[in-house]
């Protein structure tokens, strides 16, 4: 191992350089990619709530909470991803047009749905030669910090009556503030404690994870699952689900439930490993 | 692009007037109707509009005889805000909303509707009351200019929801689908009734005006905002010409009924729901409800019909759909086109809250994962 250090920092040194020139290995020519300002969310553990619906005895309760620890922190985007960055996307081919309501270049692309933000993702990774991928829910959740609304319902086990739960979570994401659905110009809603902005606005942000219904025994331990990929979690105001397919989140909604405003894109960058270092520099030197 | 002085005069030259005049020429004195100095006596009522989904306090069953009701439409000409991402139309309205209020007065009754054109407006107004009998539904003698006012007073000799709204000449369509519709409720003086004769009555109204849109949109497929009522018109008609709305929507507004906003009823409660268009068919539903009792033609001398899933309204009308609430719930009340509901806005909720009828409904078994046999 103490062999290879020279060439880590070697390599590393080379990425560096790499970035500072804007250009990646594989880029595509023909669209910059804009640099994009960066959030170190920092290591820290949190109770998370889990995603999706639990049954209990048959009848529905809130998830159970999990501790969730990040050992390393991970670092993600402060400010979704713009109409800008996301049209360069569009005109290399490499992602489709979206069907938002946005009117500034400045203001949060919307009208994505999944496999445009994995689009997206793919085309960025390409762009710097660096990994970008979209958060898991638990990511999103501890990034939220304060902002992330619990979406437990608190009620006592009803069982004579199932209204009392689809009313309470109607009312919980009615919320009381007027609704205004339209874009806002990027930094709107501030920033969190954790310096991320806009984050829990009116712009949804695609999670990688999955759909699932479980069952959970008296002492709230999940007994089964049933998991639906093609359903993933969005981060927002409310935690959402939605097709992977489904750009506009009004359509997607459900007839008595509150969907979310937009669907939009904020993407985690993964610390580069020994292994891309090496293929960029190979990629460099193979190129050169 | 119509310029106010065009919309003052232009339109005031030609065949439509001629038309006008020679339709309230037409109009024959009814001579079963007292002279006008008996109906001076009659009894009257002021009554303050109230803006919709709700409507103002009035009884079900007339107490006394008939008396003459005053109402007040003020119209504005004004921007608003008709769906959530902030699509803004250049609006026309009686008394600031869409729809319009809804007047209810009984069988009998005289209406006496003052209708005020104040002289900040670009446009002439009227109104055509399909309640009313003679001179177009009183249109041709309610047109009033910028700084005008007329009153008007009919009879409301037939017993039902009626739709009322704006028609000046050459440009009715346009005032109409740029929101100048509002509904009248001629209630029979005894009060609603079952096919039986039986009576109906109701614990709350939801008065549901539905209206469709014609927004131009830009070379980016974008919606256009125009600075003026005359500079959105050019643009606006040709869409309207397509026949193809880009909003259905209830109460003026994508999600107007939804969210904060949501109708709220008990189980046990009755509610009388009145859905009024006034230019297109709509076929209202009640998602987990069903009508009652259904007024389907709005007409409440006719028998309703009963136990309907969905009823039709014609464009240029307004029905009445009596249900009285059996279970809890978050209950969705759509245009079950349900493209135009899901897609396009015409989408209510009304969370009703109360005790699950088990024996209605049950789960018999959650989602999980499929037995093997």
């Amino acid at each position: 191992m103490r062999l290879m250090i020279p060439t880590m920092i070697g390599a590393a040194a080379a990425a560096t350089a790499l970035m500072a020139l804007g250009t990646g290995p594989r880029a595509t020519p023909q669209q910059p990619v804009s640099p994009v300002a960066m959030v170190a969310v920092q290591p820290g553990s949190f109770d998370f709530r889990l995603p999706g619906e639990y049954l209990k005895a048959n009848w529905p309760v809130d998830a159970p909470k999990r501790k969730v620890t990040f050992d390393r922190g991970f670092v993600m985007m402060k400010y979704q991803v713009s109409l800008a960055d996301y049209g360069a996307c569009v005109a290399d081919g490499a992602c489709e047009a979206h069907e938002g309501a946005s009117r500034s270049a400045d203001a949060p692309v919307t009208g994505v749905n999944y496999r445009d933000a994995t689009a997206y993702a793919a085309w960025l990774s390409r762009k710097t030669g660096e990994s970008w991928r979209l958060p898991t829910d638990k990511e999103w959740a501890f990034a939220a910090a304060e902002r992330l609304r619990d979406d437990a319902l608190g009620l006592p086990q009803d069982t004579a009556n199932p209204a009392t739960r689809w009313l309470a979570r109607y009312a919980a994401e009615s919320g009381t503030e007027a609704r205004d659905a339209e874009p806002k110009p990027r930094g709107h809603f501030g920033e969190n404690s954790k310096g991320l902005a806009d984050i829990a606005g009116n712009v949804w942000d695609w999670t990688t994870t999955c759909y699932q219904r479980a069952t959970v025994d008296a002492e709230g331990k999940v007994e089964h699952s049933t998991e639906n990929c093609g359903v993933r979690v969005l981060g927002g105001r409310h935690r959402s689900y939605m097709s992977t397919f489904i750009r506009d989140g009004k359509s997607g909604g459900c007839a008595a439930g509150l969907a979310p405003d937009n669907l939009g894109i904020r993407l985690v960058r993964e610390p580069p490993t020994l292994l891309s270092r090496v293929t960029r520099l190979w990629a460099t030197v193979a190129g050169a | 692009m119509l310029t106010r002085r065009e919309a003052l005069f232009g339109t005031m030259t030609g065949a439509a007037t001629a038309a006008l005049l020679t339709a309230v020429a037409a109009t024959p004195a009814n001579a079963a109707q007292p002279p006008l100095a008996d109906v001076g006596k009659l009894p009257r009522e002021r009554v303050t509009l109230v803006s919709p989904p709700f409507v103002h306090a009035h009884e079900q069953v007339a107490k006394g005889g008939p008396k003459i009701v005053e109402f007040q439409l003020t119209v504005k000409e004004q921007p608003m805000v008709i769906d959530e991402d902030g699509t803004v139309m250049q609006a026309m309205t009686y008394n600031g909303s869409i729809p319009a209020p809804m007047m209810v007065v009984h069988e009998g009754d005289y209406v006496e509707l003052t209708l005020i054109n104040p002289e900040t407006n670009e446009m002439p107004h009227n109104i055509d009351c399909h309640a009313a009998t003679g001179a177009l539904g009183g249109a041709a003698l309610t047109e009033v200019n910028p700084g005008e006012q007329a009153t008007l007073r009919f009879k409301a000799t037939r017993a039902g929801t009626f739709v009322y709204h704006c028609a000046p000449a050459g440009m009715i369509p346009w005032h109409v689908v740029a929101g100048m519709s509002g509904t009248i409720m001629v209630l029979p003086r005894d009060g609603l009734k079952d096919e039986n004769g039986k009576p109906l009555r109701y614990d709350r109204i939801f008065y549901i005006g539905e209206n469709e849109f014609y927004i131009p949109r830009d070379e980016n497929g974008k919606y256009k905002s125009y600075a003026s009522l005359g500079e959105s018109y050019d643009d606006t008609l040709k869409v309207m010409r397509g026949l193809i709305p880009t909003h259905v929507v209830f109460n003026g507004k994508v999600g107007a009924l939804t969210g904060d906003n949501a109708l709220k009823a008990n189980v046990g409660e009755t509610v009388l729901f009145v859905h009024a268009q006034a230019n297109r068919d709509t076929r209202p539903h009640l998602i987990g409800g069903h009508g009652d009792h259904v007024w389907e033609l709005g007409k409440f001398n006719d028998p309703p019909a009963k136990n309907l899933e969905t009823w039709f309204i014609r464009g240029g009308s307004a029905g009445a759909a009596l249900y009285t609430f059996r279970q809890p719930g978050v209950y969705a009340y759509v245009n079950h086109n349900l493209i135009e509901a899901a897609e396009l806005g015409a989408t209510a909720h009304i969370m009703v809250e109360g005790e699950w009828d088990n024996d209605l409904m049950a789960q018999v078994s959650a989602p999980a994962p499929i037995a093997s046999l």
